[in-house]
């Protein structure tokens, strides 16, 4: 197919997409409306179960299901990725030096940032049920935090602070923790992933029954899986280069390494 | 305003598209692809608006009869947010493994490679 | 009525500003600077969540669509100009 002929498709499609959806959008409940059928349903169910962040309760209460599968989305491309980044038997691994000019404020602010990130992340986690935040966001927020080190120009410091493996084995055990999760939801209650841990009160720290459980597990997931997707691309973009004949010489493009990574 | 939202939603994923088939380089067509998965959320959320509705979070002032927005359509669009991530870092991985392959990522060119 | 009008500009204002932050990524035919204007681009959808009320899907948003993925990004064009690069070094190796 030539660049004119997919262009002209493109045109064609787009006009007869935009007019069906012109249709449909005649049809559609005005914007701001306050008819939410599905909405009234989940708010009930939410203060059923004294969650006070229904969308959290949503994730893990009432729709748990969906929400094992996504993980194991995450988990497989994760694999994937790991899998397809791997260094194959004609790349070799170089050194990677972390001497640069990096600034000595952006160092100071990566080393003050870090912990920060680490406690924020941990508070995200933790009152996923009762504030917004949550396992998903928590998670990124950590391994995010663990990344400034990278911004910061400590690519070494990274990987000794990084225990790969320790990551991967984190991942797999927080997929494995919300499927054990839901399965006791089967056995102590009545389906898969029912809400079996008596609730207590709403808005406490210590409420909303197994939210607060599934967050960790979820957290434990999201955090390993970027770190585990992070490390792949940055081997690849930083230490793995195919051989050559001469390849032991230094790189001619040298000191890319420190760059800051926006 | 009555339906605006849901126009931007559209805009969005078609400009997204347009731009997955204009590509001169796969980094960038995957990085349409994201554009056009993030109409999406942007159809999502604007279905849960209500005005005057408050973030689903009870407790304190929010109470059980105050109106919320909907908290459904929110949970999907975050599952909806890590699951683009994790297609986008897929692909991307796949990209790089094209380039080692045929050294080349426009994909006018990859189609005469492969032929 | 007076916050209505004011939420509704709010409202419209950010919407507008996605619709153009999405044309901007697009039409920046240039992947490395494609992926700072998609890190702007997502915090654009992070406000447009905020004035939406969606605090958890704009928390999630600001974490992974302003760093990890622009992030991801940006080391797949640093690996794929190295290939390149290398392949271009290897091909005048060999023709001289």
């Amino acid at each position: 197919m030539t660049r004119r002929i997919r262009l002209i498709v493109l045109g064609v499609g787009i006009a007869a997409f935009s007019a069906a959806m012109l249709l449909a959008f005649t049809g559609m409940p005005r914007f701001g409306g306050d008819v939410h059928a599905y909405r009234d349903a989940a708010v009930a169910a939410s203060y059923g179960h004294d969650t006070a962040n229904a969308v959290s309760s949503i994730n893990f209460d009432q729709r748990g299901f969906d929400t094992f599968g996504e993980e194991t989305i995450l988990f497989c491309a994760v694999v994937g990725v790991a899998a397809l980044l791997r260094p194959v038997h004609r790349e070799r691994r170089r050194e990677v030096s972390d001497a640069g000019h990096v600034l000595e404020s952006t160092g100071l602010l990566v080393y003050v940032l870090f912990p920060l990130t680490v406690v924020l992340a941990v508070n995200v986690v933790a009152h996923g049920a009762v504030t917004p935040g949550g396992g998903f966001q928590g998670g990124v927020i950590l391994s995010t935090g663990i990344h400034l080190l990278y911004v910061g120009g400590r690519y070494s410091l990274l990987r000794k602070l990084r225990p790969l493996g320790w990551f991967q084995q984190g991942e797999a055990l927080g997929v494995v923790l919300f499927g054990a999760l839901g399965i006791a939801g089967a056995a102590l209650g009545s389906a898969l992933f029912a809400n079996v841990i008596p609730q207590g009160q709403l808005s406490d720290f210590i409420s909303a029954g197994t939210v607060p459980l599934f967050n960790v597990a979820v957290g434990m997931t999201v955090c390993s899986s970027v770190v585990v997707l992070l490390a792949s691309f940055l081997d690849q973009a930083l230490a793995i280069r195919a051989e050559r004949g001469n390849g032991s010489g230094p790189d001619p493009r040298s000191g890319p390494e420190e760059g800051t990574a926006s | 305003m009555n339906h605006y939202a849901y126009f931007v939603s559209v805009g969005v994923m078609l400009l997204g598209v347009a731009g997955i088939a204009t590509s001169r380089n796969l980094v960038h067509t995957v990085v349409c692809l994201s554009v056009a998965q993030s109409g999406t959320y942007v159809l999502l959320i604007a279905v849960g608006f209500q005005y005057g509705g408050v973030a689903p979070i009870f407790g304190g002032q929010v109470g059980s009869r105050t109106p919320v927005v909907d908290p459904v359509v929110q949970a999907l669009t975050l599952t909806d947010i890590v699951v683009s991530a994790a297609v986008t870092s897929m692909l991307l991985a796949l990209v790089i493994q094209i380039a080692k392959r045929h050294r080349a990522i426009d994909p006018d060119r990859l189609g005469r490679l492969e032929g | 009525m007076n916050e209505g009008i004011l939420s509704n500009v709010l409202i419209a204002v950010s919407l507008t500003l996605v619709l153009a932050g999405a044309a901007a990524v697009v039409f920046t035919r240039h992947p490395s600077k494609q992926a700072v204007v998609l890190s702007y681009y997502g915090l654009l959808l992070t406000i447009l969540f905020v004035v939406l009320q969606a605090p958890d899907v704009a928390l999630s948003q600001v974490a992974i669509g302003t760093a990890v993925v622009p992030l991801i990004v940006v080391l797949s064009i640093r690996k794929v100009s190295a290939i390149r690069a290398d392949h271009h070094l290897e091909e005048g190796e060999e023709g001289t």
